[in-house]
C-alpha cells in the first residue's frame, strides 16, 4: 500500500483520517514495511469497516493484515447497540471460533526426537485430518443440540478431557447465550460426523519445541521451559461454523437494505444487533463457538491418548485456548464510560492483558497467552496480552503470519515430495493426505511471522513470551 | 489466471482460477448462464482435484430459486459444497438448466477416495468477494467469485 495515504501515529501506528461516509478513523498497527507491504485491498476494507453503523473508535487492523472478506484479515471492530450498532456475518468469516490451542508435555526435545517417526505417525493415524475425514463419533440431534449448548463443557462430560481443561479455555470452556435452535438442520448435517476433526489448508496439529524464550516470569508461569515440548492445534468450528457463515451471509446481505444499511461491500453483510436476525445470527454463532471449542477439546484428548500410549505419564495440561474469528460482548472503557461491546475479531485474537478478571487465577498476573501459528514448517509464538492493548485495540493482537503467494503458485514453484524431503532434512516430519495440499501449503508461500511479532509487541498490543519451533507436523 | 480447463484457447465453455490473496477465485465462462455455471462448478471441483481424472458415478439432483443470478451461483456453488461435505463426493460434470431465477441441476461425480483424488484443500464456502454471474459480451456469459479454503 501507498504509506502516504497515512498519517503516522509512531512507528507501528498508522492511520486513516475519517473521509466520506466513515464515522471513525481507520488505524493499522504495522510497521512502514508491513503495510508496504499489504494489498490495496486492505485499505479499502478498513475504511469500509469504518462506515458501519454503531461502529466505536476505529476500524483496526492488525500487523498481519490482509485482504478478507468484507473485513480484512486481522481486522478488529467494536459496536455498540445502543448506537444502532451491528453484527456482522462477514466480520467473523465461514470459520467461525477458528482457533489455536497449547498442550504442554513436559518432555524434551530429545525425548520426542527419539521416537519423531512413531509418534508422528501415531498422531496421525488418530487425528482425523484432511478432505473427506469422519471423526468417531456421530452426533444424533439431541447430542448436536447438547454439543452446541455446552462447548467444551459437552466434550468433558462425554469422557474427552479432563475438568481442569476448562478454565484454561476461554468463557471457561463454555460461551454463554448461545441458541442450538437458530442454527440450521444444513448446518448440523455437515458436522454430524466431523468431531474431533482437523480440517484442511493452514490448519494442524504440530508438536513444537520451545527454542527460545523472551520473558522468563510469563513463560515459567505458562510452564514453558526452553528445550521442553508442546503439542498446539489449529482449528475450527468445520462445517457447521461455514454453513452458519454462508447462510447469514446470504441472509443480512439481502436484509441490510431493509435495515436502511447501505453496505459498501456485499460481503461486510450485517445487521442490527438489536434486530431479529442479528439476534438469531448472535445464538447461532455462539452455538458455532461451542462447537469450535468442543472439537479442539476432543482433538486435545486424541493427541493425550497417543502421547500416554507411547511416552506412559504424560497428561499434556493445557495451557490455553483462544479463538480469532469471533464476535463477542465485552466491557470495554470508551472515553470515561464503561460499555458492553460487540467486538468483532476475524483473524485477530483476544489479548486481555494482566489483572483481566476472565483469566484463571494462575495467569491473571501476567496476562492472557495469545498463540500466533506460523506457517507448515516454520516457527510459531508465545505472546501475552498487554494493559495497553485495551487502549490500543479493544484487547486485541494479531493471529499468524498470512500467505503471501496463492495456492496455484505455490502448486507451480514447489512440488509436495520436495517441500516434505526439504523438511525431513530439517528434522521436521510432515503427515498429510494430500501432497498437492503440501506444496500450496509450503513455508515459502507464507510470510516472515517474526515481522508480524515484532510490529505487535513494538506496538505494544502483545508482548513476546517464547519461540515455538516445530518438530512434527500433522496437516490436512 | 493461473490454472484452466476445457476450450480456454478456443473461446468455447471453459473454467479458469483467479488469484485472491489466501484463497482462490472460480470463473465459468460459456454461451449460457447455465453453461457459465457448469463451468464455475468444474473450476470449484479443480480447487481440490483435476475434474478430467474423476469417473462419476452417483447423481444429485439439486433446484434452487434465488433473487437475481449473481445470489442464484452464491447458492448454487455453496449447494455443491454442502452436497460435497455431507455426501463425500467430488463431482466431476454437471447438467444445468435456468429459466428466470430458478435453477434445476444435475451433479455427476464419485465419493472421494484419499489415496487416488489426494483434495488438496476442503473448501469452507463460496464468498460474495467478487461475486458476478451475468452477460459479459454478445453471447459470452461469465459466473464467477472466490472460494474460502
Amino acid at each position: 500500500m501507498d504509506i502516504s495515504r497515512f498519517e503516522r501515529l509512531s512507528d507501528t501506528a498508522w492511520q486513516i483520517p475519517p473521509t466520506g461516509a466513515m464515522r471513525v478513523p481507520g488505524v493499522i498497527y504495522a510497521t512502514e514495511e508491513l503495510i508496504r507491504d499489504m494489498d490495496d485491498k486492505v485499505y479499502d476494507q478498513v475504511t469500509n469497516v469504518a462506515t458501519l453503523p454503531g461502529i466505536v473508535k476505529a476500524s483496526f487492523a492488525m500487523p498481519d493484515a490482509h485482504w478478507g472478506y468484507g473485513f480484512p484479515i486481522g481486522g478488529v471492530a467494536a459496536f455498540d447497540p445502543d448506537d444502532d450498532g451491528v453484527v456482522s456475518a462477514g466480520g467473523v468469516g465461514f470459520d467461525i471460533s477458528c482457533g489455536v490451542r497449547t498442550h504442554l508435555t513436559g518432555l524434551s526435545r530429545s525425548d520426542i526426537m527419539k521416537v519423531q517417526g512413531e509418534l508422528a505417525d501415531a498422531l496421525y493415524a488418530q487425528v482425523p485430518v484432511g478432505v473427506g475425514s469422519e471423526g468417531k463419533i456421530t452426533l444424533d440431534d439431541a447430542e448436536m443440540t447438547a454439543m452446541l449448548a455446552g462447548g467444551a463443557h459437552w466434550a468433558v462430560a462425554r469422557g474427552y478431557g479432563r475438568p481442569d481443561d476448562l478454565e484454561r479455555i476461554e468463557e471457561n470452556g463454555r460461551q454463554e447465550d448461545a441458541v442450538p435452535s437458530a442454527v440450521s438442520q444444513q448446518a448440523r448435517k455437515r458436522q454430524r460426523r466431523a468431531m474431533g476433526t482437523l480440517g484442511s489448508g493452514n490448519h494442524y496439529l504440530e508438536v513444537q519445541e520451545v527454542a527460545e524464550v523472551f520473558d522468563a516470569g510469563a513463560a515459567e508461569a505458562f510452564g514453558l521451559k526452553e528445550g521442553e515440548c508442546v503439542v498446539t492445534i489449529h482449528c475450527g468450528s468445520r462445517g457447521l461454523g461455514h454453513q452458519i457463515g454462508t447462510e447469514f451471509l446470504r441472509e443480512m446481505a439481502v436484509a441490510a437494505a431493509t435495515y436502511g444499511i447501505t453496505l459498501p461491500d456485499r460481503e461486510l453483510a450485517c445487521a442490527p444487533i438489536k434486530s431479529e436476525v442479528g439476534q438469531r445470527y448472535l445464538g447461532a454463532m455462539r452455538s458455532a463457538i461451542n462447537c469450535a471449542l468442543a472439537n479442539r477439546q476432543i482433538i486435545g484428548h486424541l493427541a493425550r491418548q497417543v502421547f500416554r500410549r507411547i511416552f506412559g505419564e504424560p497428561d499434556l495440561p493445557l495451557l490455553f485456548d483462544v479463538s480469532h474469528n469471533t464476535c463477542k460482548v465485552e466491557p470495554h472503557a470508551v472515553g470515561s464510560v464503561a460499555r458492553h461491546l460487540y467486538v468483532h475479531r476475524k483473524g485477530a485474537t483476544r489479548a486481555f492483558g494482566p489483572d483481566h478478571p476472565n483469566l484463571p487465577e494462575a495467569l491473571r498476573r501476567w496476562g492472557q497467552p495469545v498463540f500466533i501459528g506460523g506457517s507448515m514448517g516454520t516457527e510459531s509464538y508465545v505472546l501475552v496480552g498487554t494493559r495497553e492493548s485495551e487502549e490500543l485495540a479493544f484487547s486485541s493482537a494479531c493471529h499468524g503470519a498470512g500467505r503471501q503467494m496463492s495456492r496455484s503458485e505455490a502448486l507451480r514453484t514447489w512440488s509436495g515430495r520436495e517441500v516434505l524431503d526439504r523438511l525431513k532434512a530439517r528434522g521436521i516430519l510432515v503427515r498429510s493426505p494430500s501432497l498437492r495440499g503440501v506444496a500450496e501449503e509450503a513455508p515459502g508461500a507464507y510470510k516472515d511471522v517474526r515481522a508480524v511479532v515484532d510490529a505487535a509487541e513494538n506496538a505494544g498490543l502483545a508482548r513476546k513470551v517464547a519461540r515455538l519451533a516445530p518438530l512434527i507436523c500433522i496437516k490436512g | 489466471m493461473s490454472e484452466a480447463g476445457d476450450g480456454s484457447s478456443t473461446g468455447l465453455a471453459h473454467w479458469e482460477h483467479f488469484q485472491h490473496g489466501a484463497d482462490i477465485g472460480v470463473r465459468g465462462i460459456g454461451p449460457s448462464l447455465a453453461s457459465a455455471f457448469e463451468q464455475a462448478a468444474l473450476a470449484l471441483t479443480a480447487v481440490l482435484v483435476n475434474p478430467g481424472t474423476l469417473q462419476p458415478s452417483e447423481t444429485v439432483e439439486i433446484e434452487l430459486e434465488a433473487p437475481n443470478a449473481d445470489l442464484l451461483l452464491y447458492d448454487w456453488l455453496n449447494a455443491l459444497v454442502f452436497e460435497m461435505g455431507t455426501r463425500g463426493l467430488i463431482f466431476g460434470a454437471f447438467d444445468v438448466a435456468i429459466e428466470g431465477n430458478k435453477l434445476v441441476a444435475r451433479a455427476h461425480g464419485e465419493r472421494v477416495d484419499r489415496d487416488r483424488h489426494q483434495p488438496a484443500v476442503e473448501i469452507k464456502g463460496a464468498t460474495m468477494t467478487e461475486l458476478s454471474a451475468g452477460e459479459v459480451h454478445p453471447g459470452q456469459w461469465r459466473a464467477q467469485c472466490v472460494v474460502d479454503v
